[in-house]
């Protein structure tokens, strides 16, 4: 810092020429609310001269004690200072003479998982605490199981609190053994272990004279020098157009930042989904045009030929190309408090599109205290997941681990627009031709014909379960003006039901319509005839056991003769067990409506409004 | 390989005009803030940049307080003459016939109406449903933990707590009528970064920010300018002389100046780095209590 300050003073302009050309590295610090994580960020804040004297000031005034937490500097809105943890990710940036730094500062309890993800998905290196006094705690495990499943490359292991074990080998020579057993079972490049105090400072940004047995980096150290520029993806030239320029007749710009790979003037490209080849006319920016452009510039490219190409299409080349699919595996970290629906229509946003998908198998949960796989049944808030996608429209992809910008997406709830689920692409198999992303492009949507609206939505939507209202009883008993009657009272109440009157139908059409109708949502009131026992079995099997309630009209057999002397009474069997019973000549029909929507509500059939 | 890597802040240009083509792809119709301060210009020359040969997608608007400084009208009309697309100027007119001045209602309540409700104001009527901002997370704590895609209820709320995840460069632009997303392309600059892109795209700014004999008044430990015949002056106080230049700029009688030699970039740079003081110090808004800007976010401020 010392050197940089007399640069500054003496010559701003050599000290700018090198402050920009630094290299930029982002990482995320993961821990719990009480293994120092807060105070080893402000260690580094303040230790870097990071500080300014009011925001010091400021910190004195707040602590507790006569020295001054250094916990307090990133500890940020008033409600989470209230409750004494950190609830959020939150982002503090500094620099030294060798690099910018980036901090996604995250909390550690298990039900915050989402943020850590958040701040992860981005990180070039994990930094995690470990207690030296607990050792290897699960929670340990987990945010590293994390950080690697995020594809970050680089893990820093700090044991903090050192000087509360007087500094020992042993103990910190343990903690490094445990974790590694663990730790070499995940995808990180380099795991990296520290001896620190950060509330004294030991091995944060100078070696501590402490640890004379430890001779490697300190923290800083460490961040400074960990090498990143090989960690992006220069081999796969992946280009997901965001934007068409097209100022004029003359000009057509696809502008994008360039996922991965490289491109150079003159490259033969094809794009998706048309499937047509072309060559770069020019690599194009505001500071004028480049002749080679990488991974992360964002530029805007003109090919040779005039091809059709909007938003969400992709410029690749044709002997590397990414997978085009409709169906793939995943993991999923959950984000929401509302579950996954399997039978729902989600929004994927992958690249620069978004189309409607389906996560329609779960393949198994990461048990987070085992971290091993395990069968899941459903999945809900930070529940991570393996699962199976499938989309309407074909997405280019590419596996994570090979690929973090095509290999990642977020789902979208369509109801809710909130963000519920971040995944990560697992790709099995070869990788295809042109010729086998042409078909699978042109093949038919992958998913079955089927409706993308999932019951779930549909209760959210009308405020209540579909279902069928079966009146059964002889002819005169008087079941289609209660069934009327019935609908008249579900509307007044702001439910959604129909009546279904057939005209020379039999009964197989009807239990059609019912359940078209009761899968759409609505209440459908019936009273066609079911005469026989075998009937109500048939009706109750085909529109769905629990969807169906049975009412008896048990209207008395004299009146109902002598309401419809020419009917034909014969061949009725009474229901054994109907859900409900009334009689309409003992009692007034709106009772009879009542006693009917007693037993829809009892049975859970409405959300309240 | 690893001589393709950018430059930090190269890395910083091609992620901001990322972030500004996907709003602008995602949205209806979006604006984006002008403020005629530094970060605005960075921001609109990040716009420019992402939308290169054509022209802005987007209008820009300024919410004029009517109090700015004199030296900001100036400046705003400069860029509006040469800017390729539109340029709106809303005041809040009810604010103005309330007599709203930054003398008789004090900062919060005058920051209240004439900044974030003609803020509200001016995005409802034009039905914007994205609102680009310059705002930067180090500039403040609550700034720190916003998104970069921040959402707002149809009221302009932010929701410090319920904020959609963010992950990756994927943003979530989904929305309903009537609710609106504030865009902040350079969430992740600092402070020495837009001064540094300043000086390496040689972005002209609002001369305030150089140092020049003006006349001030000391108040509250900070110099306030006196920029026109609109200040009121306390009994004995008499405007005086002094070399100073302005960190931040809003409306000048609410914005401190500091005393200073530094009249290049560079200098003010030099200045910056060396004077370990963080920027919004000489902001007299942030002071009214602790957390206020937060308060001021949750109720639709930027």
């Amino acid at each position: 810092m010392h050197d940089e300050k007399e640069l500054i003073r003496d010559d701003i302009e050599a000290y700018l020429a090198k402050y920009q050309k630094k290299e930029l590295l982002r990482f995320v610090s993961v821990g719990s609310v009480d293994d120092g994580k807060s105070t080893l960020i402000g260690r580094i804040l303040y230790d870097t001269g990071m500080v300014f004297e009011d925001q010091m000031a400021a910190v004195r005034a707040a602590s507790q004690s006569d020295e001054p937490d250094l916990a307090l500097l990133t500890d940020g809105l008033k409600a989470e200072r209230e409750q004494g943890i950190t609830i959020d990710v939150a982002y503090r940036y500094f620099a030294t003479n060798k690099r910018k730094f980036i901090i996604a500062d995250t909390p550690g309890h298990i039900q915050y998982t989402r943020n850590m993800v958040t701040g992860a998905s981005t990180a070039d290196v994990a930094l995690i605490l470990i207690d030296a006094r607990h050792g290897v705690l699960q929670q340990s495990r987990r945010h590293a199981y994390i950080a690697s499943l995020l594809g970050i490359p680089h893990l820093a292991v700090c044991v903090n609190k050192m000087d509360l074990k007087e500094f020992s080998e042993e103990v910190y020579d343990t903690i490094c053994a445990d974790f590694m057993e663990f730790g070499k079972t995940l995808r990180f490049k380099d795991i990296q272990f520290f001896p620190v105090s950060a509330l004294l400072g030991d091995n944060v940004v100078s070696d501590s004279e402490n640890t004379p047995w430890y001779d490697g980096p300190n923290v800083l150290g460490y961040l400074e020098t960990v090498p990143v520029s090989d960690d992006r993806n220069y081999d796969d030239f992946r280009y997901p157009v965001q934007y068409v320029i097209r100022p004029d007749l003359d000009y057509r710009g696809f502008a994008a930042e360039i996922a991965s790979g490289v491109i150079r003037k003159g490259d033969e490209v094809v794009t998706l989904p048309s499937g047509k080849k072309s060559r770069i006319k020019a690599i194009d920016t505001y500071d004028g045009e480049l002749e080679e452009a990488s991974a992360a510039q964002s530029v805007t490219i003109l090919l040779e030929d005039e091809i059709d190409i909007s938003r969400g299409d992709m410029i690749v080349k044709p002997d590397n190309l990414p997978r085009v699919t409709r169906r793939f595996n995943a993991h999923i970290v959950w984000m929401h408090e509302r579950p996954l629906d399997t039978d729902k229509a989600y929004l994927v946003k992958h690249t620069s599109q978004t189309v409607r998908a389906q996560i329609d198998k779960i393949h198994c949960e990461i048990d987070m205290d085992s971290l091993e796989e395990k069968p899941a049944d459903g999945i809900s808030l930070n529940d991570i997941a393996k699962v199976h996608l499938s989309c309407h429209r074909a997405l280019y992809v590419d596996d994570y681990t090979r690929n973090r910008e095509t290999g990642a997406f977020i789902v979208i709830d369509s109801l809710t627009n909130n963000t519920v689920a971040a995944g990560m692409i697992e790709l099995e198999g070869t990788g295809q031709d042109l010729q086998e992303a042409l078909k699978e492009l042109h093949a038919e949507s992958a998913m079955e014909p089927k409706t993308f609206v999932s019951p779930s939505e549909r209760m959210e939507r009308f405020g209540q379960r579909g279902a069928t209202v079966w009146l059964t009883g002889l002819p005169g008993s008087g079941r289609w003006t209660l069934a009327y009657a019935l609908e008249r009272k579900l509307f007044d109440q702001g439910r959604t039901a129909t009546v279904v009157n057939p005209v020379g139908e039999d009964l197989r059409s009807m239990i059609s319509a019912a359940k078209a109708i009761t899968d759409a949502g609505l209440i459908n009131i019936c009273a066609f005839p079911s005469r026989t026992k075998q009937d109500r079995i048939q009706l109750a099997e085909r529109i769905g056991e629990d969807r169906v309630i049975q009412v008896y009209v048990n209207t008395d057999e004299a009146l109902c003769r002598e309401r419809r002397p020419d009917a034909d009474f014969s061949g009725f069997e009474p229901p054994e067990n109907p859900d409900v019973t009334v009689a309409l000549d003992e009692m007034r029909i709106d009772n009879a409506v009542d006693t009917i929507l007693e037993a829809l509500e009892a049975r859970g059939q409405f959300e309240d409004h | 390989m690893s001589d393709r890597k950018l430059s930090q802040l190269r890395q910083l240009e091609a992620e901001s005009i990322q972030i500004i083509r996907e709003a602008a792809a995602e949205f209806d119709k979006p604006v984006m803030m002008y403020s005629v301060g530094k970060d605005s210009s960075v921001m609109l020359r990040l716009a420019e940049k992402a939308f290169a040969p054509g022209p802005l997608p987007f209008p820009l608007l300024h919410v004029d307080t009517t109090w700015k400084f004199q030296d900001m009208y100036r400046y705003r009309d400069l860029v509006e003459a040469k800017l390729k697309g539109e340029l709106i100027k809303y005041v809040n007119t009810e604010g103005v016939e309330m007599g709203m001045n930054p003398f008789d209602f004090g900062s919060k309540k005058y920051t209240d109406i004439m900044k974030t409700e003609g803020l509200k104001q001016a995005l409802t009527k034009y039905e914007f449903d994205c609102a680009f901002g310059g705002a930067r997370r180090d500039e403040e704590k609550s700034r720190a933990k916003e998104r970069i895609f921040s959402f707002r209820d149809a009221n302009h709320v932010w929701d410090p707590k319920n904020q959609r995840p963010e992950l990756w460069n994927i943003y979530n632009a989904k929305i309903k009528k009537g609710e609106n997303v504030r865009v902040f392309p350079l969430s992740n600059w600092t402070e020495l970064d837009v001064w540094l892109y300043v000086w390496l795209e040689k972005i002209p700014v609002v001369p305030l920010y150089f140092a020049k004999e003006r006349p001030v008044v000391e108040r509250a430990g900070t110099w306030i300018l006196v920029d026109d015949d609109r200040m009121r002056l306390e009994p004995g106080e008499k405007p005086q002389m002094k070399r100073v230049r302005f960190r931040t700029l809003g409306c000048y009688p609410l914005s401190g100046a500091v005393e200073s030699d530094a009249d290049t970039v560079p200098k003010v740079i030099r200045e910056m780095l060396l004077n370990r003081f963080s920027e919004r110090q000489g902001r007299l808004i942030d002071f009214d209590e602790e957390g206020s800007m937060e308060a001021k976010k949750r109720e639709g401020y930027f």
